[in-house]
């Protein structure tokens, strides 16, 4: 649907925006600080949000900063991701036990550690709404969809609020997912910090526009509009990284021998953490969770990652037993291969990957380094998508 | 199915040089003690019972290390008297801590440590089981985990292969939704070379792993050693931080080696 007018909401009215979800049913989530970092926690008022707090975010290092303003969403991607809100990091998908009339099987899901749904995600990220969307794709839109998915996904309410201050590893502009967010949320908001402390809101669905019915807001005028103008500005100028992603699907199709690959396999942990914070990324093992007598079982499914051996073996052994074809496996995928299987990259350029590494490997810099030294095209490889 | 119940498999548990840690996370095993009890006959566990039933036994766990020219024999013995074999713990399958001597002069300690070294009987390394006997399967830990446990002897006795991931540390970590203790405060860890299996303890407590289960199948530790280089570590404390409970296994023992020179360094 179309937006509707723009409002403004002061904190007053971030707060009864805050109660109206919790009134209607909502768990609400948004942003808290937790272990020296941003990261989703359950939200009961404005007092419970980041105010104050920026990061700075390197390569391999998340460091929580003081800003000099009281800004509520001053942080960039958060440390840990919205990824487990909507697909759980370990989910009961059914359990079941031997009786007397035979055998039970019991529904999951079972419990979330965020509480019950429907999750009202107060201070998701354009970046995070676009990996929302391709998860969207793959675990709802396929001829099997994932039910448990579909219904979270289904019943949440998003506030999207648009990026100020980006950190050193974003790149969401290159990837044409950020830093404001056009579609796929009920609200949207951006903090303005100019004089006094108050949020542009815009509906992006009928609940959205019901919800901010509910909150005391005012017209936006045109000073609102035009701050608002300034901090999209000032984020685009202040992009952390920038990844070049003309041809990308095809030039690493033609480079899966480059020596780069084995250069980046000698930093390569194979510890698998790029892949568990990277919103879109989707893989997942089951798990039999069977007890002593083998009368009950549980069945649970769990994030699982290419970057180990146990996730490509087949009777006999492991697929990709070095390092090398794991990370290209895992990047190929992403920037490549994943055009072919969904119609979209899947980078939405959320930094995540970067910060998390414990090693610091920069996705980015490592499209740059095969850019810079490409192996010569091989012009008839592509017709089939591999 | 016939009236007649299927005779319970033969569990037995034994001990070399170890700290009983492991066969304690037996006895820790408290809400599933009876369900364990029902599930195998507990024929051979000198820790929790003086009952013995003598061999052969369908599953042996043993934990420990062999130090002494009489557990080499030993170990002869309890795997001739086992269907199938398990080692349990960092002893048992890396050496333990007391795999240290491996890097030292034996002689030496004992010199200094006892009145009368002339008494004492014992080899110059501690070696895992696997050094000496064919076995079945390896739990990793120090001490292993409860619920890896059971799992391990469900699967023995249904004949299935164990659900034990060989896997990162960092998988359950970020799993469990820590923050990163490296990325986000700076603090050494060994996480992302480590085997999975203790659900990522230590980092939920805001410290870094110590590396108790072992390497992970996929260890880089040359290039973690680098990183924890640039965290400031000074070359001596990275040849050290991988000389604990799993020195002796083979990706640990050879990193530890590039940062510490010669073996006698690391006795001093
Ligand atoms: S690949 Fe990295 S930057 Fe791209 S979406 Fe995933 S975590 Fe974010
Ligand atoms: S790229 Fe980094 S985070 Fe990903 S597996 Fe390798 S070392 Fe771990
Ligand atoms: S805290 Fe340690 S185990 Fe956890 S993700 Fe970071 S490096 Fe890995
Ligand atoms: S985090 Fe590391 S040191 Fe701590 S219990 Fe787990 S494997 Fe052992």
């Amino acid at each position: 649907m179309a937006d509707s007018r723009p409002v403004t909401l002061d904190l007053e009215g971030l707060q009864r925006l805050i109660d109206v979800l919790g009134e209607q049913g909502f768990t609400v989530l948004g942003p808290t600080v937790r272990s020296g970092a941003v990261v989703p926690g359950r939200v009961g008022s404005v007092a419970d949000l980041p105010r104050g707090w920026g990061d700075r975010q390197e390569p391999g290092s998340y460091r929580l900063r003081r800003r000099d303003d009281d800004a509520l969403f001053g942080y960039a991607a958060d440390a840990i991701g919205w990824k487990a809100v909507l697909f759980p990091a370990r989910e009961l998908m059914w359990s079941g036990s031997v009786g007397p009339d035979g055998f039970d099987v019991r529904p999951g899901p079972g419990p979330s550690t965020y509480g019950e749904p429907p999750y009202a995600v107060l201070g998701i990220r354009s970046c995070d709404l676009h990996a929302v969307a391709v998860h969207d794709r793959v675990l709802a839109e396929r001829t099997y969809a994932d039910p448990h998915y579909a219904e979270r996904r289904r019943d949440a309410f998003l506030v999207t609020v648009v990026c100020g201050d980006p950190s050193g590893t974003c790149f969401c502009v290159s990837m044409g997912t950020g830093p404001r967010a056009d579609a796929g949320y009920d609200l949207a908001l951006t903090e303005l910090l100019d004089g006094q402390h108050r949020f542009l809101a815009r509906a992006g669905s009928a609940r959205g526009e019901a919800v901010l019915a509910a909150v005391d807001t005012r017209p936006a005028e045109d000073r609102d509009e035009e701050e608002s103008e300034q901090v999209v500005a000032h984020a685009v100028a202040h992009m952390g990284r920038a990844m070049d992603t003309t041809g990308l699907r095809d030039l690493l199709y033609d480079n899966a021998e480059h020596p780069r690959w084995d250069d980046v396999a000698s930093r390569c942990l194979s510890c698998g953490n790029c892949t568990m914070v990277c919103p879109t990324c989707f893989c997942t093992s089951v798990e039999e969770h069977t007890s002593l007598s083998g009368h009950d079982t549980e069945h649970w499914r769990i994030w699982d990652s290419c970057f180990t051996t146990d996730f490509s073996y087949l009777h006999g052994g492991s697929v990709r037993t070095s390092p090398r074809s794991r990370y290209r496996q895992w990047m190929t995928h992403k920037l490549a291969a994943w055009i072919d299987q969904f119609g979209t990259s899947g980078c939405v350029g959320c930094g995540r990957c970067l910060t998390s590494c414990p090693v610091g490997i920069d996705i980015t810099e490592e499209v740059a380094a095969i850019r810079a030294a490409p192996g010569p095209r091989k012009e008839d490889a592509h017709a089939t998508g591999r | 199915m016939s009236d007649r119940p299927t005779p319970r498999p033969r569990l037995a548990v034994w001990k070399f040089a170890s700290c009983d840690g492991c066969q304690l996370t037996l006895l820790n095993c408290e809400d599933e003690l009876l369900e364990l009890a029902g599930a195998v006959e507990i024929a051979y566990f000198p820790e929790a019972t003086r009952a013995v039933v003598e061999g052969p036994y369908d599953v042996s766990l043993v934990e420990g290390s062999v130090t002494t020219p009489s557990d080499r024999e030993r170990i002869q013995e309890v795997r001739a008297a086992s269907r199938r074999l398990v080692t349990i713990g960092a002893c048992a399958t890396a050496g333990g801590i007391q795999a240290l001597r491996n890097f030292a002069d034996v002689e030496e300690f004992t010199s200094i440590v006892y009145a009368h070294p002339e008494y004492i009987s014992t080899l110059d390394t501690a070696t895992p089981i696997s050094a000496h006997v064919p076995v079945d399967y390896e739990l990793r830990g120090c001490p292993i985990d409860r619920a890896q446990l059971l799992e391990v002897i469900a699967a023995f006795v249904q004949r299935r292969k164990p659900r034990v991931a060989d896997e990162s540390v960092c998988m359950e970590c970020k799993r469990r939704g820590t923050v990163c203790v490296t990325v986000a405060h700076g603090t050494p860890c060994l996480g992302p070379v480590t085997h999975a299996g203790c659900g990522a303890l230590c980092p939920a407590y805001d410290r870094g792993c110590y590396g108790c289960f072992g390497p992970a199948g996929t260890a880089n530790t040359a290039s973690l050693a680098h990183r924890l280089v640039d965290l400031g570590m000074p070359r001596r404390d990275v040849g050290r931080v991988f000389r604990t409970f799993n020195a002796a296994s083979p990706a640990f023992a050879e990193e530890s080696a590039r940062h510490l020179g010669s073996e006698q360094e690391v006795a001093r």
